[in-house]
């Protein structure tokens, strides 16, 4: 018999645009994706947790600066903390930058432009929850949108971060003008990742890519370890 | 006895060495008006109310804002000024 589908949460903000598809590709994915509205403390027994992409609060004074200080947000720290699962996307990456889960900081694109295309990145990593089902070094087509994904870290915590094996994506071409071409990075112990390129779009290959099945599935494969750890 | 109100502006800047495109844009944006500038950086202003039993205690409870919430200190700046 199939081990149980994990639970996987996908926090909708005020201004959250992509919490539906990624609760569709979780739920492709074969994970009982879980919707958690922004205003919960408790996440209900989940064993990963995605911030989705979009926008939250207006993103006003600086993308993610509010939604950091969010009830759900919050409940995804416990979560982080406690060893589970936390994907940032986007918007969501920002908001876990903003609450120190992440390191760096996401500023506006060099190009003042909004960007939205298909990038190509590479996987640094393979050995992350998030990453398993990739190889290392292997090349991936996930599209971004975000006029504010410039990643920026001072130069030696970025040292730091790649000695530490902390930097997991990067664009394969200069893509918003991020320090070192980084596209996502996790923290020090591995469970929490966030990345500006948006996976969830990218799971039929009707919409020219399926790539981002590779993270997302990595995901949900990690979450069902976990609640078979835990159960 | 009521808690006096102090006013205070927060000017909050982009580091030094941290890129600044808004402020590359204004900068040209000013180039193309015929003015000679160089350096300009966009930043911000917030101007607050707020209640402290004297100017030393007001200006604390500001720069716990900054610290907090206004600024984020990867790559921000600010200072406190009480105007009153």
């Amino acid at each position: 018999m199939a081990s149980p589908q994990p639970r996987i949460g996908v926090i909708t903000y005020p201004g959250s645009q992509d919490d539906r598809d990624a609760l569709w590709a979780l739920a492709a994915l074969d994970a009982e994706a879980v919707p958690v509205w922004h205003e919960e403390r408790e996440l209900p027994d989940l064993d990963a947790v995605v911030l989705p992409g979009g926008f939250s609060y207006g993103d006003h004074l600086r993308c993610g600066a509010i939604a950091r200080f969010s009830p759900a947000t919050a409940a995804a720290c416990e979560l982080a903390a406690d060893g589970g699962l936390v994907l940032g996307i986007c918007n969501g990456f920002q908001i876990l930058c903003e609450a120190g889960l992440l390191p760096g900081v996401l500023l506006r694109n060099e190009s003042l432009r909004f960007v939205c295309r298909d990038v190509r990145l590479t996987v640094e990593r393979d050995d992350l929850p998030f990453t398993a089902r990739c190889a290392q070094g292997q090349s991936l087509v996930i599209p971004v949108k975000h006029g504010d994904g410039r990643w920026f870290a001072p130069e030696d915590a970025y040292e730091e971060l790649a000695a530490n094996g902390q930097i997991v994506l990067r664009y394969d071409e200069p893509c918003n003008g991020s320090a070192h071409d980084v596209a996502g990075v996790c923290n020090e112990t591995g469970n929490v990742m966030g990345l500006m390129p948006h996976p969830e779009h990218a799971v039929d290959p009707l919409l020219g890519s399926d790539d981002g099945a590779l993270l997302l599935a990595s995901l949900v494969d990690a979450a069902r370890a976990r609640a078979a750890a835990l159960a | 006895m009521t808690i006096p109100l102090f006013r205070a502006t927060v000017l909050v800047r982009p580091k030094a060495g941290i890129l600044d495109p808004q402020g590359a844009a204004v900068e040209s944006a000013l180039e193309h008006l015929g003015f000679s500038v160089s350096g300009a950086r966009v930043g911000k202003v917030v101007d607050l109310e707020v209640q402290g039993d004297d100017e030393a205690a007001a200006r604390a409870q500001v720069e716990k804002m900054c610290e907090q919430l206004l600024a984020n200190p990867l790559m921000e700046s600010y200072e406190v000024e009480i105007v009153g």
